[in-house]
Formats: structure tokens, C-alpha cells, sequence
């Protein structure tokens, strides 16, 4: 026989009141931890998708509308090739890469395609020698993507071009060709191909997106400036920030570099799942609140009435040796009971409804949070703790006296 | 043993002050048997609490072996009711939820003996009470005699030197009374310390010494000469 026997004991023979109270805990840690981890995947997803996006801040001319650059960056404006070096001299902290584009339309047999000028990336390292900057920052304070952020290995591949929004080497007389291109035409890696009079020589495939990039045919961009006759214009110069974050402080510092240019975030490309990401954050303060208040009050309700029902009993203790800290302690202990079981409980029914139903609720997988699972039940042991502590309190306090009183 | 030195205890109801007890001066002597009478409302519970350490007086001491009790802390006052006074209640007071063995093991639970301890010194008690065979029985599955009998091997669970006991025999049958109070001659007889508050004439004259409590006042002490 010890305190937790006692507590135990106790619990076993009056377990109606507390299930009770322990329900409006369970369902509050269950509803957090369901949101916490769609939130959490929602938000790893949006992360996905801005990286699958490529570059998140865009540089277009003043005229120049976000539809026309998802429209193949097809535009009459354009803007001078020197707001590269601009930005590459300013080193603005989070720029992870910048490319540059000049697109135009030129005809392969019966078909329209996109001709898009890109700027290698070991043209930028040789720019930077020259112009002895450092070439792209290293992450922006308070970026978590530690491990993507800065230089990275250079990759001769053309599929960068796809993942990175770059490539690093790309010669005068080289084309990179998009998958719908490829198919439509039977054009292989290594084969040659004709362009607006000059041969180029195909040096890969890219794989299919999806997007308007299956439909173009990369060039360097001074070739193409060179063919076109633009003059060392671009349509677009994309900047990849090492997050979205950084994407957000880079846009006003941009502005007031470009002040001829217009300087936009693609964030609102996935604004409706920052959005949902948003709401439900919001929604799971709003939980914790209700777990606090609901749960909480349900459990201090709960162990009050425990508290008044075993007045009598309580004072028998105390003639019998109890110290008001053993007395209070068995409420507390039981408190904790309540707040271990319901938490541990609704935790796990909130992870696996937010594993089972996720994919439904924010399109997206759910992966199990063990970290944040563990937190919650942390949460509902405190509060069940907080919610004791008065009655507790009040039962250390009662008057011994009242073992004396008749039934 | 006990010394009450001034005592007086007064209660304030709906503005009114009202003296629950008043004692100039009292002892109990060690190894003394003291039956305390009065009618309800006498102040015979506010005296038990007083002896107890639970009530302190308005003024005055209350002292337990030349110690004032009211003098020492909390956790003093609990370690003298864990380890020196047992308490024997009118309705028993057990807890519901644990057996009779598990009842007898609170105050050992409390004074902090070891599990096996416990039970060894639970289970003797019992058997020395009569109830060997109702160890796992719970409150509410005994006779009322028989959760008597469990209360006082609680009692006796530490060993203490006073027994403050209210109305031990007031919801008993007689045959449970008989019994209890034979209990109470044997502890008497092995040198404790017994205050027993009672209506009951007839317990009142095993008491080697009887004390009348009116109003809250406690007349002279009358000497009774033990039934042959």
C-alpha cells in the first residue's frame, strides 16, 4: 500500500466522473494532434512545391503580367540584360541562383515552339571572378533549408534545368530540348537540328513536367539575343531564394534595386495551401484554447467534486498521519492519471485519423509526428495538473475535524 | 500525559461567539481510562479534536508529554497523530474502496513501512481482532461490529500510546459492543492511554475515570470505581 495504490484504488472504484472529464481531454488532444500533423504535412507539401516551382522570387518588366510568364514568358517587353550583373553585384543574402531568360517563337517543320535563352550558371562563376563578388550568398538568417542552401555542387546534367531552373554548362552552338518537343519531332541527344538558320547540336532530352517547359527548346541566352536581334535584353530573370521565406524579404529589397522592374513572389502560386496551412494553424491555437479551457475545467470539475465527496475520508487520513501534501498529492496523481490516459489516448487517435484521413482533408500524405505526438500528451498532463491544482489545494486544506462528524 | 492549561475554544456563528469548550485546567494521566459524557452539542468533539492536534484552541495549551502541542508545526502535529494518537470513530470511518487489509495498512502506509511490513503487521492485527478470514473484504461487506473491529486493528496499526476514541460503541449491537469494549479493557490493561467520548452508560463504567462535559464546560472529575 503506498500513494499510488491509494490513487489507483480510488480511480477503479469511481471511474464515471473522470472518464468523463478525461473525454473532453481526449477529444481536444485528439483534434490537436489530427490538425498539428496535417498542418505539418500541408506545410511540408507546400515546401514541395515551391521547390518544384524552381525560382519563387520572379524579376519581369513594369508591363509585364504573371499570366504572360506562365504563358511561356511570352512578352513584347523586356528589360536589360545588366540587371543580372546588378543583382549579382548586390549579393542580397538567400539568393540562391538567378536565370535569366529571352524567349521567342521559331518553327520546327509544321510546329510552333518556344525558343528560351538561359544563361549557364558557369557563366556567373566567371562573371563573379571578373567582377571579384562573391557568387549567391549563403543562407538568409533564420533559414531553416540549411542543407540547400548557398553554391551547390555544379551538375553538367540538362535535367537541372527542370529541378534547379539552370543549368551550369551550356555552349553557343547547344540546345536543350523539352520532352514534347523531343516526342513530336524524333529528336535525339546528339543529333543536330536547324534554328532561325544555324545548326545546333541537341544536347539532351529534358523530362516531361507537365508544363510549358515540355514545349521549349533551351538556348544560351546570347545566342539567342544574338539571333533574335533583341540585344542584351531579357524577358524574365528568375531568382531562387533558399526559402520561402527568403523569397519574402528578397522581393522589396529587388524593388528598390529594379526600380524599373517589377518584382513579384510566385508564393501565390500555392497561396491556397498557405492558406489552408494558415487556417488551420490558426484552427489549432483555437483547439488548444478549447483544450485548456473544456478539458480543463472538465478535470478541475471533475477532481473538485472528487475532492468534496471525500471530505470525510479526507480528514480520516489526516487524524490517521496524512500531511496536507499527501492529501493534495492524491489528487494530483489522480489529475495525472486522467491527463496521462485521455492524452495518451487522443493523441494516438489523432495521428492515425490525421494518417487515415489527411490525404482527404489537405491532399496531401501524413506522416506519423512522434515528436509532436509526444508534446500533446505533454500538454494535456500539464493542464490536467493546472486544472488539480486548486481543488488539491483545497483538499490539503479541509478540516481534519470533519473524520468526527456521523454519516 | 495530556495537559489542558486555559483551554478555551470559541466558535463564532452568525456573528455570535459561542465557548465550545472551556478547561482551566485538566489532566489525563498515562495508562488512565477516561470516559467523557455529556449531551449532544457538549463540545465532547471539539475536545477529541483539540487532544487530537486538528483544533487549536482560542486560548490556552494543550500539552503532550510537557510539549505544547499547538506550539509545533504542521508536520509535527501530523507525525504525533501518525506515530503516538489512534483514532476510533463512530461510524468507523473506513475507506470504501480498500479492504480490510488494505484499511489496516493506511497508517502503516503513512508512517512509511515497507509493503511486506504492512501486511505481516495488518494481517496479525486482524487475526487479533478476529477477522483472519475477512482480510480481502471490503467495508461494505462486513457487519457493522466487523468494520469496528478493522478500525480498531487500524488504530492500533503504529503501536500508539493514546487512543482518542468518539462513541465506539454508538452504532454497535450489543454483542459488538461487548466485544469492542473487552478490546478496549485489554489495551487499557497493556498500559495505553485511553479518552473515550460516549453516550453509552454502559462503557461509561469500564472507564477507570469519568469526566461530565456541559456546555462546554467539564465539571470535576468523579473517580468510578470499576464494576466488580
Amino acid at each position: 500500500m503506498n500513494l499510488f495504490t491509494l490513487v489507483w484504488k480510488e480511480l477503479r472504484e469511481r471511474p464515471t466522473a473522470l472518464v468523463t472529464s478525461g473525454l473532453a481531454v481526449l477529444l481536444g488532444v485528439a483534434a490537436l494532434v489530427a490538425i498539428r500533423h496535417v498542418v505539418s504535412a500541408s506545410e511540408g507539401e507546400v515546401g514541395r512545391q515551391m521547390q518544384s516551382l524552381g525560382a519563387n522570387v520572379l524579376i519581369l518588366p513594369k508591363q509585364a503580367s504573371l499570366q504572360n510568364y506562365y504563358a511561356a514568358d511570352m512578352q513584347q517587353h523586356t528589360l536589360p540584360e545588366s540587371h543580372v550583373s546588378r543583382v549579382l553585384l548586390e549579393s542580397l543574402p538567400g539568393v540562391e541562383k538567378l536565370s535569366p531568360k529571352l524567349s521567342t517563337t521559331v518553327r520546327i517543320g509544321e510546329r510552333d515552339v518556344t525558343l528560351t535563352g538561359i544563361l549557364p550558371q558557369s557563366e556567373f562563376q566567371t562573371a563573379a571572378a571578373w567582377q571579384s563578388v562573391k557568387l549567391f550568398s549563403t543562407k538568409h538568417v533564420g533559414c531553416k533549408k540549411a542543407a540547400s542552401c548557398g553554391p551547390k555542387t555544379p551538375s553538367d546534367s540538362p535535367d537541372t534545368l527542370v529541378t534547379e531552373r539552370a543549368i551550369e554548362q551550356l555552349k553557343d552552338d547547344e540546345v536543350v530540348i523539352g520532352a514534347d518537343v523531343a516526342e513530336a519531332t524524333q529528336i535525339k541527344p546528339g543529333t543536330k537540328l536547324s534554328l532561325l538558320g544555324e545548326q545546333f547540336r541537341v544536347l539532351g532530352v529534358l523530362p516531361r513536367t507537365g508544363t510549358v517547359d515540355d514545349s521549349r527548346i533551351f538556348a544560351h541566352l546570347h545566342t539567342v539575343q544574338r539571333l533574335t536581334k533583341a540585344g542584351e535584353v531579357v524577358s524574365a530573370i528568375e531568382v531562387l531564394g533558399c526559402c520561402e521565406d527568403a523569397a519574402g524579404q528578397l522581393v522589396p529589397q529587388l524593388s528598390e534595386l529594379l526600380p524599373d522592374a517589377k518584382v513579384v513572389t510566385i508564393s501565390h502560386v500555392v497561396q491556397a495551401q498557405v492558406g489552408v496551412n494558415r487556417l488551420m494553424g490558426n484552427m489549432s491555437l483555437f483547439v488548444t484554447a478549447i483544450l485548456v479551457v473544456v478539458g480543463g475545467a472538465s478535470v478541475a470539475g471533475a477532481i473538485a467534486a472528487n475532492v468534496r465527496d471525500r471530505r470525510r475520508e479526507v480528514g480520516t487520513l489526516m487524524a490517521l498521519g496524512a500531511s496536507p501534501g499527501y492529501v493534495a498529492s492524491l489528487f494530483l496523481i489522480k489529475a495525472l492519471c486522467v491527463g496521462l490516459a485521455a492524452g495518451t489516448v487522443g493523441a494516438v487517435l489523432g495521428m492515425v485519423a490525421a494518417v487515415w484521413w489527411g490525404p482527404q482533408w489537405a491532399a496531401t500524405a501524413v506522416e506519423p509526428l512522434p515528436g509532436l505526438t509526444i508534446t500533446a500528451v505533454g500538454v494535456a498532463l500539464v493542464v490536467s495538473l493546472m486544472a488539480a491544482y486548486w481543488p488539491a489545494r483545497r483538499a490539503a486544506k479541509v478540516d481534519p475535524c470533519l473524520c468526527f462528524q456521523e454519516v | 500525559m495530556f495537559v489542558l492549561e486555559n483551554v478555551i475554544k470559541r466558535y463564532s456563528r452568525r456573528g455570535k461567539e459561542v465557548v465550545a469548550f472551556r478547561a482551566d485546567h485538566l489532566e489525563i494521566a498515562v495508562g488512565s481510562y477516561t470516559a467523557v459524557v455529556g449531551p449532544s452539542g457538549s463540545g465532547k468533539t471539539t475536545l477529541l479534536s483539540l487532544l487530537g492536534g486538528m483544533l487549536s484552541p482560542t486560548d490556552g495549551r494543550v500539552l503532550f508529554d510537557g510539549a505544547s502541542v499547538y506550539d509545533l508545526p504542521i508536520s509535527g502535529r501530523t507525525r504525533l497523530r501518525r506515530t503516538r494518537i489512534g483514532f476510533v470513530f463512530q461510524t468507523f470511518n473506513l475507506v470504501p474502496y480498500l479492504s480490510a487489509l488494505e484499511n489496516v495498512q493506511v497508517p502503516l502506509s503513512l508512517a512509511g513501512k515497507p509493503a511486506k511490513v504492512q501486511r505481516q503487521r495488518a494481517g496479525h492485527l486482524l487475526q487479533q481482532v478476529g477477522l483472519s478470514d475477512r482480510v480481502d473484504h471490503k467495508p461494505c461487506e462486513l457487519s457493522t461490529g466487523q468494520q469496528q473491529r478493522v478500525a480498531l486493528a487500524r488504530t492500533l496499526a503504529n503501536d500508539p500510546e493514546v487512543i482518542l476514541a468518539d462513541e465506539p460503541t454508538g452504532n454497535l449491537d450489543p454483542e459488538s459492543r461487548a466485544t469492542v469494549l473487552s478490546f478496549f479493557d485489554n489495551l487499557h490493561r497493556a498500559g495505553k492511554t485511553i479518552l473515550m467520548v460516549t453516550h453509552d452508560a454502559v462503557a461509561t463504567i469500564r472507564a477507570s475515570s469519568r469526566l461530565s462535559l456541559r456546555n462546554g464546560l467539564l465539571s470535576p472529575e468523579e473517580e468510578l470505581q470499576r464494576a466488580a
